[in-house]
């Protein structure tokens, strides 16, 4: 039977050649694999081959010719004996793919929350003690540790060495070490590993001794982990934590002082949380280790040795994705998250002493961001400030006064304004690195500057 | 040192060799690949395929020797040259066919598209776009399997092109260390894009590549599906054994360009005729059958019945609908 050779798309983006050349002429036999003709595309000259066996019956288009649209039949093979069809020639361009295609209306974005419900009343978990948040990370993963198998704990000095900033303290001794488990440096390929783990079903906790290490193996953690349940058309989940201390410590330099909300944040497929108090801590991380999707815990150093009230009940859990306001108010809202809740909340108490009541709003996730409760505080102040150590450029603060804008733009007295770190790497030298982050008194400046 | 890196399987091979019915198999599966990678050629050709398209075309021997000795619940992961791997799996022609084109009715209901489908049913973990990823990722497979006290093996698939990437050598070293059931394919086709191994790779010997960590090896020809079966059952028995990683380095050779727009430019057309003529995996083992007293009857009946399942995975593909926009949204994230 008669068949159409067609002008083949030879690349992504190629809508249309030129025949640069033809390698058979008519009459000739051809074996499958036979390079016909010579095409020329966007990117480069190419072969085209036969994929069937056969003889050349006619060349449709002759050498030369340019702007043949993808689809054209260029020739014609027959089988031996077999005459070219006289209707052949004047058949026109290859049919469209009869596709059943669906409508492409756009759908409607369900991207942003519901803004008007109001806020569900934080669970009460009667009393508490005060304990460190180093102390209420380690409880959290013996926690989920002892209520599933399926939970294992990896990374550097984890097990033996009892955590570089002793947050597995006592994990290996209760868990044994099929689950701690001492990573060698190798981020990129324990990350991967643990990935892979997580895609069968098992729920890896994967320690960074900071998150600045976590960019030897981000590519696993945004293409392997956060991709491919959507790539999978939702087969396969990837149940796994990424967690380590984020952001500046203490004259530790560039390198080791960078927040990472923001780049993880950018991420669909990942969750982020950014815990402040020990409650936070042990509730995030308990709900980050038992979500089916891959969660980032940002967690800070300098916190760790903190103390803060938190709930004794076994139970205690916190939902990812929903704010904390730590402190009410009237005049103006400040938007923090992790240590920078500290400054906020500092910030408050002198402004308080100035008359001006801050409602402090302490974001526990980052993603997905609880847009109602900052848009209901606002609604209420009328002024917005964030505050944040890192970067100022496309950080979360200007995230959240996007959002702002963009849900309560009508209710704005003033612009929003952003307290950030300074747009520079991390100085080593006391004096500047105190100037680099956000102090209270930035706080206090930028509220003043707005009331 | 306890490796034992050895060069097996060229000609002939050294292994016992497979049963009538084993070849008559293994003929089967190869057709189907390269009938199937055919039409994917043909259909990326019309325009229904569009972006990357990596075909399998003369690689066929490897995956279907290494399949021969596995089992139910052994993982594969592969790169994005990957619809071989999963027509040996088990997947059907038409839901790989339909995911190529975009299509609901694909693996990943049109979301994943060549390079990234999935099975959790057939253990087939991807289908990965980033070179040597899924090597890091196979060996957590591998984890997986001893962490539940399993005999079952992970096998990751990776090209020579991969076999530079650094995090490789950092999964090889984890393999060793935690003694991870996880078979290291090398698929040496000579080159890693339009790089020949030997620009390159100061190593031409990739077997060898897991010697410091004591990961033995075995470079095997890949062209030559006896050979890999061979070679394959001695890795998975070493590994199902609980003895570690193991590395088999397939010589083997991709007909087609890189992708579907490759110059060409970086080989010549008598290198690939020569391999095409002298070395083709699926003539070779269409001789041996003849030479059985295989009747050429029963092959080409074979022949035809695959064409039919091709054409009728092709027919699927485009007769199946564009996911719904609605698709847009769903599985970025599951519900906590």
């Amino acid at each position: 039977m008669a068949t159409e050779i067609l002008m083949p798309a030879l690349s992504p983006t190629m809508t249309e050649g030129k025949i640069a050349r033809w390698l058979k002429k008519e009459g000739d036999m051809i074996a499958a694999g036979d390079v016909l003709a010579e095409i020329e595309t966007d990117k480069a000259t190419m072969e085209i081959e036969a994929i069937e066996e056969g003889i050349l019956g006619r060349v449709l288009i002759g050498e030369g010719v340019e702007g043949v649209a993808v689809n054209t039949p260029i020739a014609i093979v027959v089988e031996d004996g077999e005459a070219v069809p006289d209707s052949v020639a004047s058949q026109p361009a290859a049919p469209a793919p009869q596709t059943a295609t669906a409508p492409q209306t756009p759908a409607s974005t369900p991207a942003s929350p519901v803004l008007d419900a109001a806020p569900e009343p934080e669970r009460e978990w009667g009393e508490t003690r005060e304990i460190t948040v180093r102390e209420a990370l380690r409880d959290a993963m013996a926690a989920e540790l002892r209520r599933d198998e399926d939970v294992f704990l990896l990374g550097e000095e984890v097990a033996d060495y009892q955590g570089a900033y002793k947050i597995s303290q006592g994990l290996l001794q209760e868990f044994g070490p099929k689950r701690v488990l001492d990573m060698p440096i190798t981020e990129h390929g324990f990350t991967g590993m643990a990935v892979g783990a997580a895609l069968t079903g098992l729920k890896p906790i994967v320690e960074f001794m900071t998150m600045n290490f976590a960019m030897q193996a981000i590519d696993h953690i945004i293409n392997s982990a956060a991709k491919t349940l959507y790539m999978s058309g939702g087969q396969m989940g990837c149940p796994i934590v990424f967690r380590g201390p984020n952001g500046a410590a203490a004259r530790v330099g560039a390198q080791h002082s960078q927040c990472y909300a923001s780049w993880y944040g950018h991420v669909p497929g990942l969750k982020v949380v950014a815990p402040w108090s020990a409650a936070d801590a042990k509730g995030l991380l308990r709900a980050a280790i038992r979500d089916p999707n891959p969660v980032i815990v940002l967690e800070n150093e300098i916190l760790y040795g903190q103390k803060f009230p938190c709930p004794v009940d076994e139970d205690f859990i916190l939902p990812i994705g929903k704010a904390k306001i730590e402190r009410a108010g009237t005049d103006v809202t400040i938007v923090a998250f992790s240590i920078a809740v500290g400054t906020a909340l500092d910030a408050a108490a002198e402004l308080a002493k100035q008359g001006i009541e801050a409602e402090v709003i302490n974001l526990r996730s980052i993603r997905p961001l609880d847009t109602a409760t900052i848009i209901n505080s606002v609604k209420k102040t009328s002024r917005l400030v964030t505050v944040e150590e890192g970067w100022p450029f496309a950080g979360i603060g200007a995230e959240v006064a996007m959002q702002v804008i963009e849900h309560a733009f009508d209710w704005l007295d003033a612009p929003p304004v952003r307290v950030a770190g300074e747009d520079v790497p991390m100085p080593f030298a006391a004096n500047l690195e105190k100037l680099a982050l956000p102090q209270p008194e930035h706080v206090v400046k930028a509220v003043r500057s707005l009331i | 040192m306890e490796t034992t890196s050895e060069q097996v399987g060229a000609a002939g091979g050294n292994g016992p060799s497979l049963t009538r019915e084993q070849f008559l198999s293994a003929y089967h599966d190869m057709l189907l690949i390269r009938r199937f990678e055919e039409k994917a050629g043909q259909l990326y050709g019309m325009g229904l395929i569009g972006g990357f398209c990596h075909l399998y075309i003369g690689q066929e021997a490897v995956v279907v020797g290494l399949q021969m000795c596995l089992k139910d619940g052994d993982k594969l992961i592969t790169s994005y040259r990957d619809h071989g791997q999963m027509l040996v799996a088990g997947m059907t022609p038409r839901g790989v066919m339909a995911e190529l084109t975009g299509r609901a009715t694909g693996y990943s209901h049109g979301k994943g598209g060549s390079m990234h489908m999935f099975s959790r049913e057939k253990n087939f973990y991807g289908g990965h776009g980033i070179v040597g990823a899924q090597v890091a990722l196979g060996i957590g497979l591998a984890f997986a399997n001893k962490y539940r006290g399993t005999d079952e093996v992970a096998v990751a698939y990776f090209g020579d092109g991969a076999a530079g990437q650094g995090q490789v050598y950092e999964s090889f070293n984890l393999a060793a260390l935690h003694k991870l059931p996880c078979i290291f394919v090398i698929e040496n086709n000579k080159y890693g894009m339009g790089t020949a191994i030997e620009r390159a790779s100061a190593s031409h010997d990739l077997y060898k590549n897991g010697e410091p960590w004591g990961i033995p090896g075995q470079q095997v020809d890949g062209m030559d599906v006896a050979a890999v079966h061979a070679a394959a059952a001695e890795a998975v028995a070493h590994c199902r054994a609980g003895k570690g990683p193991y590395i088999l380095e397939m010589m083997t050779y991709r007909y087609r360009g890189h992708s579907m727009s490759d110059p060409a430019k970086y080989r010549t057309r008598e290198e690939v005729d020569q391999v095409r003529k002298t070395r083709d995996p699926i003539e070779h083992v269409k001789h041996i059958l003849l030479d059985a007293g295989v009747e050429e009857a029963t092959l080409k009946a074979m022949e035809t019945e695959i064409k039919a399942v091709v054409n009728d995975s092709a027919e699927f593909a485009q007769t199946s609908p564009e996911p719904d926009p609605s698709e847009l949204y769903t599985d970025v994230v599951l519900e906590a």
